[in-house]
């Protein structure tokens, strides 16, 4: 960034008020719950101006600093609140300490040229502010679930065994409910089987109809798009009631007519009927892509003696590969989450994880939800890693390769 | 290619199947029920011994019971009746009944005697209410409270009127979201005498009367849709006290171990229990009734308070409820049926709240939502 050294600000006009400050925040939480929110800002107010002064004035190095503030605050918190005290503490001091040297240090100027006015350091630093809050707020509620799985007791609540870290507080019973219930079971193959079918009905359909509303030729291109994409737009529950009566028929003339088991062609229906959900998501990502491909290649390869087909998979179907990748991502998330549609047009042989979530949070609320969701959002992860593992990999594959 | 031979493959396979194994019965069916610890009861007392008895069956559970008659409905619409035998409290098997949904069954003839022979119809007596229903269990709603949040030197609550008493019992009471019982209940604490509680309710003045004495704690008042919230708020040790199943209860106290206490005073009971769907195919519906027969026998009953705190529908069952299945307690004193806890009961008026349901509903939503 920039090399000037960064003058430091201030001491008792600048650093120390705005420890205090942060101080103050932290100390109206814990006062909060602790019986008087004004005490405890009080208290937090002064432990932050002290820690400011006495860090910028008398300890150099920075990590020694930091690393005594931690140790002090934990063991504070451990003398007044026990194991949970000094969790809270030790991280209270961890971003005090950090605040004082970033502040005394002028950290908090380094990515911002040496012209801006305080004016703009301010706003600059309000708006990292602003985007850490809001990650937060994304994350921090999928966070909460996953202590919360491994409660030892039946219900949604961190017990005082939790909080104050006991082992007896937590548990793998509701991981051994879900893997050892047949109900869970049940809905864990049913999901695996609906999802991937469904995806690859979705994938082929949109990525065909996205090549084909590519083209300028194809008449009522704008309508015609505009009716694939409505699954995405309708709200979901007027489709699935829509998709309840077509269905009914159709499936009860495939039973009729062809002989088909009612369960069989149970799953029929919800693949289909979730193949036409994901349709959209594969037809906006492989129109994206084709956005940059070059049209001259299809008519290069046709000059050379390649059919339509054998252009499609040696040619287009290559370059827009991450587009379909991603596109059939959402349609398998699409099916693995949706309860609305398998609530209508599936039957309880169909039941699928999202169907058996639902139902236990409305009839028991037992955390098995809880450890479900816990294990989906660790297999989301590995899943969306994986694959933008594989789009660096092969993105760097094809940097080095000639064309 | 791959992928359609597949499923080509498939459906063959699945095809010949049941016509190699066709006979008389279906071997396959689908039953709907509440889920959580009450299906679990009916899967071990009934579906269990079933299945072994005739091992070819596979019973698929589908908690639907809910929106049982919704279903139904827009089952019947489509021709698609996927469910064979569907649990629903009381009065939504008498609206299912009055719509054609379910079917008319002969107590005597579909159901199994009692043990000393006394025909099924005697033995369920008074609990027929509808030509459709065929009654399990007797449930009530009652309320719990938070032992270790009753203050010191205070006797815990063991009058419904507690609930209204914010002064001697402060805390957040939990409610259902409906007006049956809560209507009643506050009449019953208004003054009222039991017996002329549908007589007041019937007039506006007596609703506004009712809504007006449920207006004295609803700021206290945590409104609750399913049954496990007011078990998950006990436990949370969010609110003091709250009405819901006294099954839920049991559990709570029993199988959980939560510091909460039974109030049973002017708990109501409601009934639960099958209705067959109207207009299953032969094979489906012979099927049904092997199982039904079986399971609303005396001793089928009986099982299943082993595993819920709730009465057996026949009279024959009572003598033979015995210990619960995992803690080994005796369960008769905890079935809202034995005389300790029944001293002080209410009897819901199907006939009134089938008449009132609409009107009440009404009025009650919208003083919610004031």
């Amino acid at each position: 960034m920039q090399t000037m050294p960064i003058p430091r600000p201030p001491l008792v006009s600048f650093t120390v008020p705005m420890v205090a400050a942060l101080g103050a925040f932290f100390g109206l939480f814990v006062g909060i719950a602790n019986g008087s929110g004004i005490l405890g800002l009080a208290i937090g107010a002064v432990a932050g101006a002290a820690l400011a002064y006495g860090l910028a004035s008398y300890v150099e190095d920075k990590r020694t600093g930091r690393l005594v503030t931690i140790a002090v605050f934990a063991i504070v918190g451990l003398i007044l609140g026990g194991v949970a005290g000094l969790v809270v503490l030790a991280v209270i001091g961890f971003v005090l300490g950090w605040a004082v040297y970033w502040l005394d240090r002028g950290t908090y100027r380094s990515t911002i040229p040496p012209y801006a006015k305080s004016g703009e350091v301010l706003w600059h630093n309000t708006y990292k502010f602003i985007c850490g809050l809001i990650f937060f707020f994304l994350i921090a509620p999928i966070l909460t679930i996953i202590p919360l799985s491994f409660n030892a007791e039946n219900f949604f609540t961190f017990t005082p065994e939790m909080l104050s870290f006991d082992p007896d507080g937590y548990s793998l019973k509701h991981y051994r409910d879900f893997f050892g219930t047949s109900d869970w079971q049940l809905a864990l193959r049913n999901s695996l089987i609906i999802a991937p079918f469904a995806t690859l009905i979705s994938v082929s359909l949109g990525t065909l109809a996205a090549i084909g509303l590519s083209q300028t030729h194809v008449p009522f291109r704008r309508p015609i798009m505009a009716i694939l994409i409505s699954p995405m737009i309708v709200p979901l529950i007027i489709s699935a009631t829509g998709m309840f009566f077509f269905y009914s028929t159709l499936g009860n003339w495939l039973e009729a007519n062809l002989g088909f088991s009612q369960s069989f062609v149970g799953y029929v229906k919800i693949i289909l009927a979730h193949g036409v959900l994901g349709v959209p998501f594969v037809i906006i990502t492989v129109t994206a892509t084709l956005v940059g491909f070059d049209d001259s290649l299809t008519r290069a390869s046709a000059n050379m003696g390649a059919g339509p087909v054998r252009t499609f998979f040696k040619v287009q179907m290559p370059l827009i590969l991450p587009g379909v990748i991603s596109g059939g991502l959402f349609a398998f998330i699409t099916s693995f989450d949706e309860v609305v549609v398998v609530l209508f047009v599936g039957a309880a042989a169909q039941k699928t994880l999202p169907w058996q979530m639902f139902i236990g949070l409305r009839e028991q609320i037992s955390p098995t939800i809880l450890a479900v969701a816990t294990i989906l959002v660790v297999i989301s992860i590995l899943l969306l890693t994986t694959v933008e593992l594989l789009r660096r990999r092969s993105e760097r594959i094809r940097g080095m390769s000639p064309g | 290619m791959k992928l359609k031979t597949l499923m080509l493959m498939t459906g063959a396979a699945v095809a010949i199947t049941p016509m190699a194994v066709a006979q008389d019965m279906a071997d396959s069916m689908t039953i709907v029920s509440w889920g959580g610890a009450y299906q679990n009861s009916q899967q071990k007392a009934y579906a269990e011994p079933y299945m072994e008895m005739h091992p070819e069956v596979d019973i698929v559970w589908d908690e639907s019971s809910n929106e049982a008659v919704a279903k139904l409905r827009a089952m019947n619409e489509a021709g698609n009746i996927t469910w064979d035998l569907v649990d629903v409290v009381a009065s939504d098997a008498i609206r299912l009944c009055d719509e054609g949904l379910a079917m008319e069954i002969d107590p005597d003839d579909l159901l199994a005697e009692a043990p000393d022979g006394t025909s099924a119809e005697d033995d369920f007596g008074d609990l027929l209410v509808s030509d459709c229903f065929i009654p399990q269990i007797v449930y009530s709603t009652t309320f719990g409270y938070r032992t270790d949040m009753v203050p010191e030197g205070v006797e815990p609550p063991d009058d419904i009127c507690d609930v209204w008493d914010l002064e001697t019992y402060p805390g957040q009471r939990s409610l259902e979201k409906r007006p049956i019982n809560n209507m009643e209940w506050a009449l019953l604490c208004d003054g009222v005498a039991k017996d002329e509680i549908y007589d007041v309710l019937e007039t506006p003045e007596g609703q506004d009367r009712a809504l007006a004495k449920l207006d004295e704690i609803k700021d206290e008042v945590v409104w609750w849709s399913a049954g496990a919230d007011t078990p998950q708020l006990l436990a949370d040790g969010e609110i003091f006290m709250g009405s819901t199943y006294n099954g839920r209860l049991f559990s709570v106290i029993e199988e959980q171990d939560q510091p909460v206490g039974m109030m049973w005073d002017a708990q109501v009971f409601d009934l639960d229990g099958w209705i067959i769907p109207a207009g299953l195919p032969e094979d489906r519906l012979a099927r049904v009734k092997d199982f039904v027969n079986f399971a609303t026998d005396t001793q089928r009953l009986a099982d299943q308070a082993a595993y819920i705190s709730y009465g057996p529908a026949r009279k024959s069952s009572a003598p033979l409820v015995g210990e619960h299945a995992e803690l080994g307690i005796p369960m008769g004193p905890h079935m809202p049926t034995a005389p300790e806890n029944s001293e002080n009961i209410f009897v819901y008026n199907y006939e009134f709240w089938a008449d009132y349901r609409d009107d009440i509903d009404a009025k009650f939503q919208a003083w919610l939502a004031q």
